[in-house]
């Protein structure tokens, strides 16, 4: 065992003969890789418009969703107005048109649809897509070591089921009589007499909700069956796990939906009643149907899905906070196994307690009873993965990166509305504060402050990957600090608001009730003031993104394959961006969990990833996808 | 792994671009990937027309009155339209042990006989709708002929996209089976699969709504 | 197509000799015979004899379980079919049962007299 010459290769040392035999190498996949790409020349159309890739599938979903993401804000900031100075006249509401907003001045009926879209938007055209979409189609395939999807073709249609129903979502703003103003939520009655735009919310759904079924096929098929060799379940970074127990939520919970959709539409263009009870007068006039339907009946089906659906919110941010977190403290995760099991039995839980949402519908007291002891269960595993999280910083070493601070202000973030959903789940204390302001600060926090953080640490975490090129983190800093502080300006004070008894869904925000006036004129300003303050902070985000994703479309390329230094195949065993066809000229194996860091039995780095194999005498060549993989060579 | 030649390289270099367990099961679970996202898909299948069943027992039991199956509807074609059914299941499943066997012909008689099984049944389907409609009902009169047309209608809508499936497969698709024969054996078993549960959900909604 | 070193080696099982496949086949046919006589059964009972409607929902629950029970074991062949499989199909049964019991027990509990 001489000692053999080492020579420095970037940020690696390694062995001078391995050195010229890995560049060779890599100039040999290289010449095959643009022969490959030769060879299977794909007309523009199938490679950038219906492509079966799945990294460019996930810049589609993640562009249209952040486009979306970008327009519900919108929503939000002409309802801001409208609450932070009620009936006042404003030169932006008149983009609404004359019929919503004559001479400026938002009508009551004109926020309702701005509310209703606000938040289906949100849901299921900027969240999910970003989150499931995009995230975990980029990033599920890598970190487990696969060419692609299991289903590629699937993928593509998933893709293309979205946009039009997204499309028509949109459109329905068009339409002469308005869009969807019966909430995110669709209650009937209102939402069976409601004009057209609620026929083209309930086609739209249609189309995502048959998106994300087929998404959640494809996901929890290839997380199963296309792990890389030596990839046990237990070895999964969290991340993936996460995606897994989300895409269960998905695929099991969406069908009632779809067919509640189905009964909805059905009530409104065949004239069935379901939803709609014998004898409702509507405006005077006694409606001519059948009867005999119960409006309670939608409420079950709808919250059936909303129930696991905000899982489905929380559970990928959870893991891209995870990924962050492990990777920033250069520690692995403490509890990795209790947030497994933890998260899996979130997602079992999360189909036993929608009723708590319907607390108010003269539920007796044995069902109020199980609803509310099941929902008290299920706040266990989330406090479970938080003190996980947390806990995984204590003795750690770390780098406070753009990314961690996004993570480290979800955990306060998510623990406060974690905890404020904790009286929500009582059925006495929820008898006070259903529908109130207290409800939208408390999903507001966990989803604003929680999700969307995770999701902005998870485009400045990825974004080298996928780009090569990193986002400035000067302006990240910038945008994450003015973030952190105007979103809790505005949604901190809603707590008070909904204890006060302010109640959600009103157009002036509280000042027509006396026992509400006080506290509405005295916090709807300030908050309004911050929804406008949290606009200007986006504006860095939205430059750097885009002068960022410019130059890397020109192929400037500034970061090498493994930016962060990272363990896990993603980083380790792909270039940045990965390779166009197949990720892995060689698929990786995989010898250890998923978050190595500073392993005492290894000094050569603080990172050991999980493919690299240290048991043979080929050295340690640490990041970057060929060198790793030819130091690897055995094992193939 | 060295690659020697050219051609040694290429085939090296593609083999890890594909996606593996297409057909070929993966040895610990055991399946191949479209049996597994089948049954997945299958389970969400079980979700959809379970919200429909539970939409059923609340409307039905908190309604004051509710007719007898009968008192609008055939049993008579509703029967021989579950025999069919059942006819196709048995069809289609012969055909699949008949790729098996390596018999393409049979194969096809027995898909042939499957389809025009499912035709037949849109066709009964087809006459009982316009019989409800000749006597002036339609869903909008009473929450049992809105349940009905709805349940029977998303079936149907079911039993059309098995035919599309089976139509593409005995036709255009069956070329797979010169030059990828157990690749397409399999397609057969998961469009197989999703046919049985179509014939599944019939088996629980025919006395549902007919006899009961 | 060039057969690959590091093509995944399948073992025939034996459910693939054609004289397996000729017994499933028989099953098969059993299988339909039951189906057969079970919806003749169902039809008598329920509608020919015109049973109460309480009876009637025992009666057709049981038969088209045991027929559902004979589609989804033998012609899906659910009960020769992996433990994954399985799992995924009992978590659903579970859920399916909860959605079943939810808006009825939440209508057959609620406050005051309906």
């Amino acid at each position: 065992m001489g000692q053999r010459r080492q020579v420095r290769v970037g940020t690696q040392w390694m062995y001078a003969d391995d050195a010229y035999k890995s560049l060779k190498e890599a100039q040999r996949v290289l010449k095959e890789e643009q022969h490959h790409e030769d060879a299977h020349k794909q007309p523009w159309i199938r490679r950038y418009v219906f492509s079966t890739d799945h990294k460019w599938i996930g810049v589609q979903y993640g562009f249209t969703a952040l486009c979306f993401l970008l327009f519900g804000f919108g929503l939000m900031l002409l309802m801001r107005l409208q609450l932070g100075w009620p009936g006042q006249a404003f030169s932006v509401m008149k983009v609404l048109g004359e019929t919503r907003a004559p001479g400026g001045i938002l009508l009551p009926e004109a926020y309702n649809q701005l509310g209703a879209m606000h938040g289906t938007i949100m849901v299921f055209l900027a969240i999910v897509p970003l989150a499931v979409g995009a995230f975990g189609n980029y990033v599920v395939p890598l970190q487990i070591g696969a060419p692609d999807m299991a289903f590629p073709k699937l993928n593509m249609i998933s893709y293309w089921c979205f946009l039009p129903g997204g499309l028509i979502m949109l459109g329905s703003f068009a339409l002469p009589n308005g869009t969807a103003n019966s909430g995110w939520t669709s209650y009937p009655p209102l939402s069976v007499i409601a004009t057209n735009g609620q026929t083209f919310w309930l086609v739209g759904m249609i189309f995502l909700i048959t998106s994300s079924l087929l998404g959640s096929v494809n996901f929890i098929v290839t997380i199963i069956q296309l792990r890389a060799k030596g990839l046990t379940f237990m070895r999964l970074p969290f991340f993936v796990w996460a995606q897994l127990v989300t895409s269960f939520l998905l695929l099991l919970a969406f069908p009632p939906l779809e067919a509640a959709g189905v009964l909805q539409l059905m009530d409104r263009v065949a004239g069935t009643s379901f939803f709609m009870p014998s004898g409702l007068v509507v405006s005077g006039q006694v409606l001519h149907n059948a009867g005999g339907g119960n409006p309670v009946l939608w409420q079950h089906l709808f919250w059936f899905l909303a129930h696991p659906e905000v899982y489905v919110l929380i559970l990928p941010a959870m893991g891209i906070v995870a990924e962050v977190i492990a990777n920033n403290t250069r520690k692995p995760l403490w509890g990795y196994r209790s947030m497994v099991f933890a998260v899996v039995f979130l997602g079992f839980m999360s189909f036993v307690v929608w009723a708590h949402h319907m607390f108010l519908t003269g539920m007796g007291t044995l069902i109020s009873a199980f609803f509310q002891t099941t929902t008290m269960i299920i706040s266990i595993p989330s406090v479970i993965v938080l003190s996980a999280l947390f806990i995984s910083l204590w003795g750690a070493s770390i780098r406070f990166t753009t990314p961690m601070l996004f993570a480290l202000a979800f955990l306060p973030m998510f623990g406060i509305g974690g905890l404020t959903g904790l009286p929500l789940g009582l059925a006495s204390a929820d008898l006070h504060l259903h529908d109130t302001y207290y409800v939208i600060g408390h999903f507001h926090y966990v989803v604003a402050p929680g999700t969307i953080f995770a999701m902005f640490a998870g485009i400045y975490y990825w974004f080298p990957k996928v780009c090569g090129r990193k986002l400035n983190e000067f302006w990240g800093k910038v945008h994450f600090w003015g973030s952190i502080i105007f979103i809790n300006g505005i949604f901190f004070p809603m707590f008070a608001q909904g204890l006060a008894g302010v109640s959600r869904r009103l157009y002036d925000g509280g000042i027509q009730y006396a026992h509400a006036k006080w506290i509405a004129e005295a916090t709807n300003p300030y908050m309004s003031i911050s929804a406008f303050g949290l606009l200007l902070f986006q504006v860095p985000f939205i430059v750097n993104f885009f002068w960022n994703a410019g130059a890397a479309a020109l192929g400037h390329k500034t970061v090498g394959d493994n930016h962060w230094d990272a363990t896990t195949l993603d980083w380790a065993a792909t270039t940045s961006p990965p390779l166009g066809h197949g990720n892995f000229v060689v698929l990786p194996v995989v010898h250890r969990g998923p978050y190595e860091y500073n392993n005492p039995d290894y000094s050569a780095a603080d990172f050991l990833p999980q493919h690299v194999d240290v048991s043979g005498t080929a050295p340690i060549t640490g990041g970057g996808g060929l060198h790793a993989q030819v130091a690897a060579a055995p094992e193939a | 792994m060295d690659a020697h030649t050219p051609a040694d390289a290429h085939a090296a270099a593609h083999h890890d671009f594909e996606i593996p367990y297409n057909v070929h099961p993966r040895p610990d679970t055991g399946l191949y990937n479209a049996k597994l996202g089948i049954w997945l898909f299958l389970a969400s299948e079980v979700m959809l027309f379970g919200a429909l069943f539970s939409s059923y027992i609340l409307l039905r039991i908190s309604a004051p009155v509710w007719p007898r199956g009968w008192t609008f509807l055939s049993v008579g074609m509703a029967t021989t339209n579950t025999f069919i059914l059942i006819g196709s299941s048995v069809t289609v499943v012969l055909a699949w042990a008949n790729l098996r066997l390596g018999n393409l012909k049979m194969a096809r008689v027995f898909l042939g006989i499957t389809l025009a099984c499912a035709f037949a049944f849109l066709v009964i389907k087809g006459f009982e709708y316009h019989h409800e409609f000749e006597e002036g009902r339609s869903p909008a009169t009473n929450n049992f002929m809105a349940l009905y047309f709805t349940l029977t209608g998303l079936h149907g809508l079911h039993v059309i996209g098995g035919i599309v499936v089976f139509l593409y497969l005995t036709t255009v698709g069956s070329k797979m089976y010169a030059t990828e024969p157990e690749r397409y054996t399999n397609r057969i078993e998961v469009a197989g699969l999703y046919w049985h549960f179509v014939d599944l959900v019939w088996i629980f909604l025919f006395p549902t709504l007919y006899l009961l | 197509m060039t057969e690959h070193i590091a093509e995944p080696v399948v073992a025939h099982d034996s459910h693939n000799d054609p004289e397996s496949i000729k017994r499933e086949i028989r099953k098969y046919l059993y299988v339909f015979g039951a189906l057969a006589f079970l919806t003749v059964l169902t039809v008598y009972l329920c509608f020919g004899l015109k049973m109460p409607v309480h009876t009637a929902i025992l009666i057709a629950l049981v038969v088209a379980s045991v027929k559902g029970f004979l589609v989804a074991g033998f012609f899906m062949h659910l009960l020769s079919e992996k433990k994954l499989i399985y799992g995924v199909l009992i978590l659903t049964v579970f859920f399916f049962a909860v959605l079943m019991w939810g808006p009825w027990h939440h209508w057959a509990d609620m406050l005051g007299k309906r």
